[in-house]
């Protein structure tokens, strides 16, 4: 933190932004600026103590008579339920996989953070807040983040409690190791399973509190409506996807856990199932959405092989470690033997633009980079399209260096990955990447008690937006869920609970009856529009335009391009969608519809705000925000907000909240890696 | 669509695994009882006289404690309760087993099964079968071919003589050395004793050996009656 | 490649259901078998034919979505899950039969996908550490041995995928069921309900209708996260400790 001072907390160390540019003129309404009406005050260390004691309590009598719905059986939503109903409370929880223990968590594989400080290396809850604020790029609230990385710690104790194997030392202690660039060696890892190992063990005490009888579990279950009455959060419409019933649940809060979006773009290392839908459909119902436009992208995913292609696979990023990266300097060698092109007609870009770093790059920074060389006609593999996307990642040099048998015992599992897929050997051939869409930083907007402006509904993990700011650290996904799920939701839940026993609602009270008609309408509206196209032909059309113009790179003309090519999509999309079988069965097209729907409006919107926002940003770039070097510029003066967009109505325009950001532990500084 | 319910306190002795660990027992008291009859009949090899004061020593054992033919009635009391007990167990998991997979796939492809393992079921029936003739033909003697006489030694050598009893024995053997090979492997499994690699490997060594020696020791018998070297 | 499909169609439960034949051309190598069904679903829904049913979701073998019985082998003939399944593994002009994991415990519910509820249910029955949010002490205040959380780990990969019930002639679940109990008996966390938990969960196990294991081999064969056979035999070891115990 050399150069770096922590402040006391007690006073703004920066002013309000005020935006002068308007890009998306015309596009968006301007709306009133929001504050988080629960934004805690005082020394940034005491913030998250002070709040859990101020915290109202529930009587435990009173706890089985409070309904909570969750929705996701992920890290946070599967902790979340674990916990709430150890405390006692009746929880209902959904999730559209045929059992909890599938929900995308499970494929993270690298490690979780945590502030434990066991390498006594110089780390702290107070270097670990520093470093996640910073590598969001100044855009996430210093108290949820400070309050993240507090209870970090917390979450290691109670995973190894439950068993959770992870890696350990000779002498049967947990081991560690530095992740992503970080300087301290802080991340808990279960070999390349991490994020399988913790989700079972959220699964497992999940699946402890439903024999006890507290949480009941709705499985092949997917929420397609919030019920709000009186602007109050009350309960969920819900298809069970075996039966096609359409199910009212109706309850005292609700808990979005349902993870992020990044399926908008088609092609993402996420699940096939994974939706924006839960989160859509309550921002529809008028929860803000924030920052949609903040997207990550993981650099060293195997590359697309052809038309047909459904899903992206990651690979780790220490792969970069060892690995070189390049491309063919001459556009004509692209169809070539990588081995029989010579050193000297190979382009090492990363280590030829950055030398400081090489191929350890940043993240954005060694995707915008592939992008570049691919778009300039560069790229390596097979021709998907008129276009070959992907740059060698070689392990020529390391081998020699290290010999095979040390990049074996390395590598060895995520070589074996790569020839699974490809078909390829990468101890002969060089390896392929290309970046992939990997997690979304923007979701629900939430206050620091991870409620959303509706009351009584709650926002947690990737679905909200709250701690990671632009870009999201390495290793820290993990950490965000569990926290939000074992140690925040329940202690903020509890305020708002605290009120309770609330009005009972009923079945047919007219907000429950016209939310379930609603969906019966849609469900109708997708089995007799009777056109040509499948649901899947236009997710791959929608994200071949957001990857195209809002991916790596954004630009003023290509966004506005973007909107308008999404807008007629949007109305192709309900005139010649064709969805066979029937409403009341399995039916996974009639599923995939009403996801596809959403993404389309959502892919809007996330153009909408990457316009707005003239500046780059962590997992946003501007074209035309970057400095000669060509890295990218962020305009604190202008863009230090988080944009939280409220639904403008089926044929308005969104309207834009601004929410500041203001710091007082930090002081905001811009990166560099040269 | 789930229609099973959380199960409370049910005993484990009343369990599959429980059942298991009963054939294993069981088994390996087969296992003891085979390696020290096959003991007794390669007696053969040293003659009649030898053959048959085994078999009288047989009976007279533990006198005066035990009356005449005591300790042979103690052991075919354990074993006939063993029996009971391993038919018992292996018909109700066979039965289990059907009713586990009503539907059957259309194609099957079986990567990693032995041919013992998969003959374990008929295999044991056939060896069911042949214990009945065995004790019908040996011990009870109402079938008789060849040879009636009171001498044990006789018997043993007029029946071998004819060569469809032969036959008969040698196939049994064949079956028995299949149900050695896999039973003695999968009782070790069953009683947990295989939790390496290498407690693996050594139990699938010692099936084989077990499978080779017992049924070999016996085969003797029959097939050096049939080369005239026994008679 | 040109392939003939013979899928498993049914309607719903109560449908008797039976074997379809499709032809399909156009199947790169490249392409993952899941991705091939997507090939054939797009072609369906073009013909107004309703697509096939199947159960996938990470597609990166992790999340044991995936479960489809291939030419008699549980995820086909690579030890992996059917979506890391490639099509360079099938020959042109072959044949595929398609069929879901058959076993009564795992109900069909349409064409190819199951109810592999029961497998929640056997961890419900006491597949965890009972360690309330919270009550948890230092986690470096309990060191675990090495090589015991290395095996831990090892059997703690399995993804719940049902392959070994699918591959075992019996339908037993045993290797799920060892794998669960192998994992949290060999950390130090996992011993004061260890007895309790493998006779609660081999009772779960039974009530749902497996069958029992003849220790043949299958399943680990079909595993694709190659989770050894031992776990089995600890899970003897354990139930035979427990009823010792009076369980």
């Amino acid at each position: 933190m050399a150069g770096s001072t922590l402040h006391d907390g007690s006073s703004p160390l920066n002013q309000a932004a005020k935006q002068t540019s308007d890009d998306a003129h015309g596009y968006y309404v301007a709306g009133e600026p929001l504050v988080d009406p629960v934004t805690p005050t005082g020394p940034i260390a005491d913030r998250w103590t002070t709040r859990r004691f101020e915290n109202r309590l529930v009587n435990p009598a009173n706890r089985r008579k409070l309904d909570v719905i969750i929705v996701g059986t992920g890290l946070a939503g599967g902790a979340a339920a674990a916990t709430l109903g150890e405390a006692g409370y009746n929880v209902k929880s959904f999730c559209y996989q045929d059992s909890p223990r599938r929900a995308h968590s499970i494929a993270a594989q690298g490690g979780i953070n945590a502030a434990k400080n066991y390498k006594e290396d110089g780390d702290s809850v107070f270097r670990l807040f520093y470093d996640t604020v910073k590598g969001g790029d100044y855009r996430s609230r210093e108290s949820n983040v400070y309050r993240l990385a507090e209870v970090s710690t917390n979450i290691i104790d109670q995973c190894v409690a439950q068993g959770v194997p992870f890696a350990r030392e000779y002498g049967g202690l947990l081991d560690n190791r530095s992740f992503g660039g970080v300087q301290v060696s802080r991340t808990f890892y279960a070999r390349g399973q991490t994020g399988q190992q913790l989700l079972l063990g959220a699964y497992q005490a999940m699946e402890r509190q439903v024999a006890a009888g507290t949480v009941t579990q709705y499985t092949r279950h997917e929420m397609l409506e919030l019920i709000v009455k009186d602007g109050v959060a009350r309960g969920i419409v819900a298809r069970d996807l075996v039966s096609g019933e359409i199910e009212t649940h109706l309850a005292d809060a609700v808990v979005l856990a349902s993870g992020g979006y990044g399926n908008v773009f088609f092609l993402s290392t996420n699940a096939m199932g994974c939706n924006v839908t839960a989160t859509w459909r309550a921002h529809r119902k008028g929860a803000y959405m924030a920052n949609p436009c903040y997207t990550q992208i993981h650099p060293t995913c195997i590359p697309v092989s052809g038309e047909h292609q459904s899903k992206l696979t990651l690979m780790s990023e220490s792969l970069r470690n060892d690995g070189r990266i390049w491309v063919p300097k001459k556009v004509e060698d692209c169809d070539k033997d990588p081995r029989d092109i010579p050193e000297e007609d190979r382009d090492y870009y990363l280590e030829r633009i950055y030398p400081a770093f090489g191929n350890l790059v940043p993240r954005d920074i060694a995707s915008r980079q592939a992008k570049n060389v691919c778009d300039e006609g560069r790229g390596v593999g097979p021709l998907v399209g008129d276009f070959r996307r992907g740059v060698y990642l070689d392990f020529t040099d390391a081998i020699e260096r290290m010999g095979a048998d040390v990049v074996k015992e390395k590598y060895d599992n995520l070589f074996d990955m790569y020839e699974r897929i490809t078909g390829e050997n990468p101890y002969e051939v060089p390896m392929r990447i290309y970046p992939a869409v990997h997690y979304v930083m923007g979701g629900l907007w939430v206050d620091y008690h991870l409620q959303s402006n509706i009351p009584g509904l709650f926002v947690t993990g990737e679905a909200n937006f709250s701690d990671h700011g632009a870009n999201r650290l390495g290793a820290s996904a993990l950490m965000q869920g569990l926290a939000d799920g074992y140690f925040v939701l329940p202690n903020t839940i509890r305020d708002y609970l605290a009120d309770g026993p609330f009005e009972k609602i009923t079945e047919d009270d007219e907000a429950v009856v016209e939310a379930r008609r609603s969906v019966e309408k849609r469900v109708e509206t997708f089995l007799s529009i009777n056109g040509s196209r499948s649901a899947d032909s236009y997710h791959r059309e929608l994200g071949h335009i957001m990857w195209e113009y809002c991916g790596m790179e954004r630009s003023e003309e290509g966004l506005r391009k973007a909107i308008d090519m999404i807008r007629e999509l949007k109305k192709d999309f309900w005139t010649d969608l064709k969805v066979l079988g029937t409403a009341d069965s399995l039916n996974q097209s009639l599923e995939k519809a009403g996801r596809v729907a959403d993404f389309i409006e959502l892919g809007e919107l996330m153009c909408i705000d990457a316009l707005n926002r003239r500046e780059s940003c962590g997992g946003h770039f501007r074209a035309e925000s970057q400095t000669e070097e060509g890295e990218a510029l962020r305009h604190d003066e202008e863009f230090a907000y988080v944009a939280a967009w409220e639904f403008g109505g089926e044929d308005g325009s969104p309207v834009l909240h601004k929410e500041d950001l203001i710091y007082t532990a930090i002081e905001m500084k811009q990166r560099s890696y040269k | 669509m789930a229609t099973v319910t959380a199960v409370k306190n049910k005993r484990s002795s009343r369990s599959t695994i429980a059942l298991k660990l009963l054939m294993a027992l069981s088994g390996l008291i087969f296992i003891g009882y085979v390696l020290a009859h096959m003991y007794g009949n390669l007696k053969a090899f040293s003659g009649q006289e030898a053959f048959d004061s085994y078999a009288e020593h047989l009976r007279t054992i533990g006198e005066p404690l035990l009356p005449y033919s005591g300790l042979l009635w103690i052991i075919r009391i354990v074993l006939l309760v063993a029996l009971a007990v391993h038919v018992y167990a292996a018909y109700t998991l066979w039965a289990r087993a059907g009713k586990a997979r009503t539907t059957k796939y259309a194609v099957t492809k079986r990567v990693n099964s032995t041919w013992s393992s998969k003959t374990m079921r008929w295999g044991g029936t056939a060896l069911l079968l042949f214990i009945v003739f065995h004790i019908l033909h040996f011990t009870l003697r109402v079938v008789t071919p060849g040879s009636n006489s009171d001498s044990p030694y006789e018997r043993l050598v007029g029946s071998f003589e004819i060569w469809w009893v032969s036959a008969i024995y040698l196939v049994a053997m064949a079956a028995l050395a299949m149900h050695l090979r896999h039973g003695t492997w999968s009782a070790a499994q069953t009683l947990g004793l295989t939790n390496t690699a290498s407690a693996r490997r050594n139990a699938n060594l010692l099936g084989y050996l077990l499978a080779v020696v017992i049924a070999g020791g016996y085969s003797l018998i029959p097939v050096f009656v049939l080369a005239g070297v026994i008679s | 490649m040109n392939l003939t499909l013979k899928i498993w169609r049914q309607q719903n439960p109560a449908d008797k259901g039976g074997l379809k034949t499709y032809e399909l051309g156009g199947v790169s190598e490249d392409m993952s078998f899941l991705e091939m069904l997507d090939v054939l679903n797009e072609q369906l829904n073009e013909t107004g034919e309703e697509p096939v049913a199947f159960d996938h979701d990470c597609r990166e073998g992790i999340c044991g979505s995936c479960a489809l019985m291939i030419d008699g082998q549980a995820h086909g003939p690579e030890v992996t899950t059917t979506c890391q399944l490639h099509m360079r593994s099938f020959k042109d002009g072959q044949t595929i039969t398609i069929e879901p994991w058959r076993a009564d415990a795992f109900p069909v519910i349409k064409d190819l996908v199951t109810d592999r509820s029961a497998f929640d249910r056997i961890i419900q029955a006491g597949g965890y550490i009972s360690a309330n949010t919270g009550s948890a002490p230092e986690a470096n205040s309990v060191p675990a041995p090495r090589d015991k959380a290395t095996r831990a780990f090892n059997v703690a990969t399995c993804i719940g995928c049902g392959a070994c019930v699918a591959a075992c002639p019996n339908g037993s679940a045993s290797l799920f069921l060892g794998a669960k109990i192998t994992h949290l008996g060999e950390l130090p966390q996992g011993q004061p309900e260890r007895d309790g938990r493998v006779a609660s969960m081999v009772a779960q196990h039974d009530a749902e209708g497996f069958g029992g294991c003849t220790n043949i081999g299958e399943c680990t064969a079909a595993c694709p996260k190659e989770i050894p056979l031992d776990v089995i035999s600890q899970l003897n070891k354990d139930l035979r400790t427990a009823i010792r115990h009076g369980h």
